[in-house]
């Protein structure tokens, strides 16, 4: 296998991984939502995400060649193994305002994100790109009115939704992180400088930011990382628990 | 007698109603309809619609130990289905005169029934299947005779739902038909679904006509079309074949096909558990009803600012 090819395997299980680790923690939501009308939307975002992962997880497969499935890579790979952004395996523990902000600030990313890699010159991902992006322009769009909504709601919504932008802003750098795996693809035309977003990405985040009447916290200075090597928050290891279990426990079933 | 003219009145419009049901006219909304109709209808309605959000629980209860990422999909995207059946429903009650908002405070507290069956916990994932393909096949059974009902909104709302529910019960059955060609485990899996969720599924048509204190008014005004051991029958006798097909054994010692009836025999249904379900003495009654009640008081905030937020706009 080329060096080429290995660093995009390694590409596609970044996107797909993120896709998948945020879809769960959405989908915890089924049931549970502040009324029935985000339920059904809270089902539709997780239902894209999942959709990505698995057009990715597929890609990936083919690239390996050595006959691996989707759920392969979702239910037999470790804690090390997962290279999805901290931010998306973090807790929602029920807050309504924390999942929407983890949404919004996620999805202005990977809007700009995928909107790039519909240039790759790699057909199946630029493919892949273009699909998701219709999907994360809705969730952008749908988290934002709820990020604006609650900013500019009750003294305790805006209160609630400052608290959610504090903790999920150190996650936020982790968004531009890359390494020698980017450098090869760039390089080569696959893939492209996530960092040159940043720029793009604060201002598409400070527009709402600003309407929602809420502040970017000004003391951070510490920033977490570690996704692209598998070096994840203690959440990540539960999260896999509960996902992966059956298949763990009948390796030879079929489902 | 201006009263008793008033009450002559009253009852030759009745009169005319129960008539034009007869003759099988469909009633809207805005029709005159007596008051006894309205509120059987609405009660109906209204435990329809809470019986689809809480049966979201048992089965999103799986959602994140789903074993395949189609399962997955397939499960989120059936629950959602179910929520999606829930607002249908609610709006279609709503035509009846309350607001969605009060009926869900009848069902947080307490007051309001739902469905008996989903007072039982789905314990493995083999309960997915199981509701999928009885659960919901009960419901097929019981809906596609709503969907001839008298009530406009109510009918023309099961016709959407049914064409749903198919597809759900699809997908249980399918669930199960994998277990029972899979690994010995997975086999077990799936007899013990069975047999944990036959009866209860039993017993969601009601109690015995004989018991049931609503029937003969609600088949007189054609909400109901059949009674609810019709209604049963017809279940037993639809899916055991499919039981058989995939090798699943049904847990009545005494079903037998009956050569005379055209029917299968079946054996005594436990009332005294279906009562004491339905009087709130489930496995699950008192943590479904939390699980509302929490996912509501955790959701105030979120509507009460978006509500905030409305009125701040429209006042600028």
């Amino acid at each position: 296998m080329t060096e080429l090819n290995t660093a995009l395997i390694e590409y596609c299980l970044r996107i797909a991984d993120n896709s998948l680790i945020h879809a769960q923690r959405i989908a915890d939501w089924t049931g549970h939502g502040p009324i029935l009308e985000e339920d059904i939307a809270m089902s539709n975002v997780s239902l894209d995400l999942i959709g990505q992962a698995r057009g990715f997880y597929t890609y990936a497969s083919q690239l390996e060649g050595n006959g691996k499935s989707e759920d392969f890579y979702a239910f037999h790979r470790g804690e090390r193994d997962f290279r999805n952004r901290l931010m998306v395996e973090q807790p929602d523990l029920k807050d309504f305002g924390f999942t929407m902000m983890k949404l919004f600030l996620n999805g202005c990313f990977d809007y700009l994100f995928f909107r790039d890699l519909m240039k790759s010159n790699d057909e199946t991902i630029s493919g892949l790109a273009a699909k998701s992006i219709k999907e994360v322009t809705y969730h952008v769009r749908h988290a934002g009115d709820w990020v604006v909504r609650l900013g500019d709601g009750t003294e305790e919504s805006h209160q609630r939704i400052q608290k959610s932008l504090n903790e999920l802003w150190p996650f936020t750098n982790e968004l531009f992180e890359q390494n020698e795996v980017d450098e090869l693809l760039i390089q080569n035309g696959a893939a492209f400088n996530k960092k040159e977003l940043k720029a793009e990405w604060e201002a598409m985040v400070n527009e709402i930011i600003t309407k929602a009447t809420l502040k970017i916290p000004s003391d951070s200075t510490y920033f977490y990382s570690g996704g692209i090597n598998g070096v994840h928050s203690e959440h990540l290891g539960f999260l896999l628990a509960e996902m992966q279990y059956l298949p763990r426990m009948y390796p030879d079933a079929i489902w | 007698m201006d009263v008793k003219v008033k009450t002559d009145d009253l009852s030759a419009k009745e009169t005319a109603f129960n008539d034009s049901i007869k003759d099988g006219k469909v009633i809207e909304p805005k029709d005159w309809m007596p008051e006894k109709y309205r509120k059987q209808l609405l009660r109906m309605m209204s435990q329809h619609a809470h019986s689809e959000v809480v049966g979201m629980l048992p089965e999103g209860n799986w959602i994140t130990r789903a074993p395949s990422l189609a399962r997955k999909a397939i499960l989120i995207a059936k629950v959602q289905d179910e929520a999606g059946h829930g607002l249908y429903i609610y709006s279609a009650a709503e035509t009846l005169g309350m607001d969605r908002s009060e009926m869900v405070d009848q069902l947080l507290s307490g007051k309001a029934k739902y469905s008996s069956i989903f007072n039982y916990p789905t314990l493995t994932w083999a309960d997915i299947g199981a509701i999928g393909w009885l659960v919901d096949g009960a419901a097929i059974v019981n809906q596609t005779v709503l969907a001839k009902c008298s009530y406009g909104p109510y009918s023309r709302a099961m016709l959407r739902i049914c064409r749903e529910e198919n597809f759900h019960n699809k997908q249980g059955y399918q669930i199960l038909a994998f277990l029972m060609r899979g690994t010995k485990e997975q086999k077990e899996m799936a007899q013990d679904a069975m047999n944990r969720w036959w009866w209860p599924s039993l017993m969601m048509f009601g109690p015995s006509d004989k018991d049931s204190p609503n029937s003969a008014d609600l088949l007189k005004w054609k909400v109901k079309l059949y009674t609810n051991d019709d209604l049963r029958q017809r279940f037993i006798d639809r899916t055991v074949e499919q039981a058989e097909a995939i090798g699943l054994k049904v847990p009545d010692d005494k079903l037998k096909w009956n050569e005379e009836t055209r029917h299968y025999d079946f054996g005594e249904i436990n009332w005294e558990e279906f009562f004491q379900v339905i009087n709130g003495n489930g496995p699950c009654n008192k943590l479904r009803l939390k699980q509302r009640n929490d996912a509501h008081s955790n959701g105030q905030w979120v509507r009460e600012a978006a509500k905030a937020y409305a009125e701040k706009r429209k006042a600028n």
